[in-house]
């Protein structure tokens, strides 16, 4: 009986993982996806906590490209091992605080040890990989490094550039024709969009910066902010998901503010009400304010007043606001909202 | 058969899915499996999530609070290896 080659794609959602593994099925591959959930992925979570997103199709991108190409997908959450990567990465951070290189060898030494596993069996992985498409994880000389610090080696195929890096396994196996991959290179976007045209794709996203947060310059100065506060580069899952919601204003070194924008953001924030002191103003609409840190009496009252200030009541003389401990018990303040000039650039992180 | 419950109110997706198909993992075919959420991202999500493994959404209710979504888990022959 022949063998039916199989492979294990990582599948991030966007164009070019949706081309690399329809490229490789199309060679009569049997293929699956992988997908791994960090903590810092873009993907969906953003719509539950951005009213503005509402109006947006709620489709996580990686699930939708397995629809399209009709394979499984397995989502791995990886948040507890991943952290040593966002913390300490060998090959350092990109522009923010993304540590692309190590996370790329981090998820195809996972996709690796998925693969290999005895219940499933896989011979390669497949990555959407260009040379010279990211300064820092897709360069001629990083690639090597992927695939030898992964330890996946010759098993790791990156169909969209193949012909511009060494054979490996499954092209000298004869699993995949190596004349039908591809030589694609650089930043240009042209002959990804013209290959998904002639495989029939009309609609992929295409995130203008990828797909993680960490690439994102206001979200690393917010998680940057936390660990020069907090002394020590660390996180939980929660510190995480709330960079990514409301406005974060720091007065003061002991405190900063979590200031909900929207309903989206006031009802997730309203959800750590356990876990913080929170504010909320009463004579006005207003957001839902969470106050991380170790605040004082009068710094809860400057909370306060920047609280006032970004509710409804922002030009009224008075503000009743509500201050609610992590434990419940309640507190009402009467207060000036702050002006607005009077909240220094400084202060948002 | 045998039904059992998912707790997953205040998990932002994809983490939902996550707890949806580990659970669903650990079930027999037919079971059924309901699962309890607040992200409303996953009316998108666990639908898709199920068809793309071959299992089965018998409901989908929402209110304000929270959403519900009922699955029926389908043969591993026939749906996830995972």
């Amino acid at each position: 009986m022949s063998h039916t080659p199989k492979a294990v794609a990582l599948i991030s959602g966007g164009l070019d993982s949706l081309l690399a593994t329809k490229v490789v099925m199309d060679q009569g591959v049997h293929v699956e996806g992988i997908n791994f959930y960090t903590g810092f992925c873009v993907e969906g979570h953003t719509h539950a906590i951005r009213q503005q997103d509402k109006q947006k199709a709620k489709r996580n991108n990686a699930l939708w490209v397995a629809e399209q190409l009709g394979i499984k997908l397995h989502i791995i959450e990886v948040i507890e091992e991943y952290r040593d990567v966002v913390i300490n990465p060998k090959h350092g951070y990109g522009q923010n605080l993304n540590p692309c290189l190590d996370c790329k060898i981090f998820m195809v030494n996972k996709a690796q040890a998925w693969a290999w596993m005895e219940e499933n069996q896989f011979d390669f992985i497949i990555t959407g990989e260009v040379i010279g498409q990211r300064p820092k994880s897709q360069r001629r000389d990083t690639m090597p490094v992927i695939a030898r610090e992964s330890g996946a080696d010759d098993r790791l195929l990156r169909p969209l550039c193949a012909k511009h890096l060494p054979m490996t396994l499954p092209e000298r196996e004869g699993w995949v024709d190596r004349e039908a991959l591809f030589d694609f290179h650089g930043r240009n976007r042209k002959p990804q969009i013209a290959l998904a045209k002639e495989l029939g794709f009309t609609d992929f996203a295409q995130p203008a910066g990828g797909c993680c947060f960490l690439t994102d310059q206001s979200y690393s100065s917010k998680l940057q902010d936390l660990w020069t506060t907090r002394g020590k580069r660390e996180y939980e899952i929660d510190d995480i998901m709330l960079l990514k919601v409301g406005r974060h204003i720091r007065p003061k070194p002991n405190f900063k503010l979590i200031v909900g924008r929207e309903e989206g953001g006031n009802n997730y924030l309203s959800g750590y009400r356990r876990d913080f002191t929170s504010i909320n103003t009463v004579s006005h609409k207003g957001p839902l304010v969470l106050v991380d840190g170790s605040p004082s009496e009068d710094d809860l009252k400057l909370a306060a007043e920047i609280t006032a200030r970004f509710g409804q009541g922002r030009d009224a003389s008075e503000v009743d606001v509500e201050i609610t401990t992590k434990d419940g018990q309640c507190q009402r303040l009467t207060v000036q909202p702050m002006a607005t000039t009077a909240i220094e650039q400084s202060w948002y992180v | 058969m045998s039904s059992f419950d998912l707790d997953a109110r205040r998990l932002l997706c994809p983490m939902p899915v996550i707890k949806t198909q580990n659970r669903i993992k650990e079930l027999e075919p037919g079971d059924q499996l309901a699962v309890y959420c607040t992200d409303p991202g996953v009316l998108e999500d666990i639908p898709t999530w199920c068809r793309i493994n071959g299992h089965t959404v018998l409901s989908s209710h929402s209110n304000d609070q929270e959403i519900c979504i009922t699955i029926q888990a389908e043969s591993p022959r026939h749906g996830a290896l995972n």
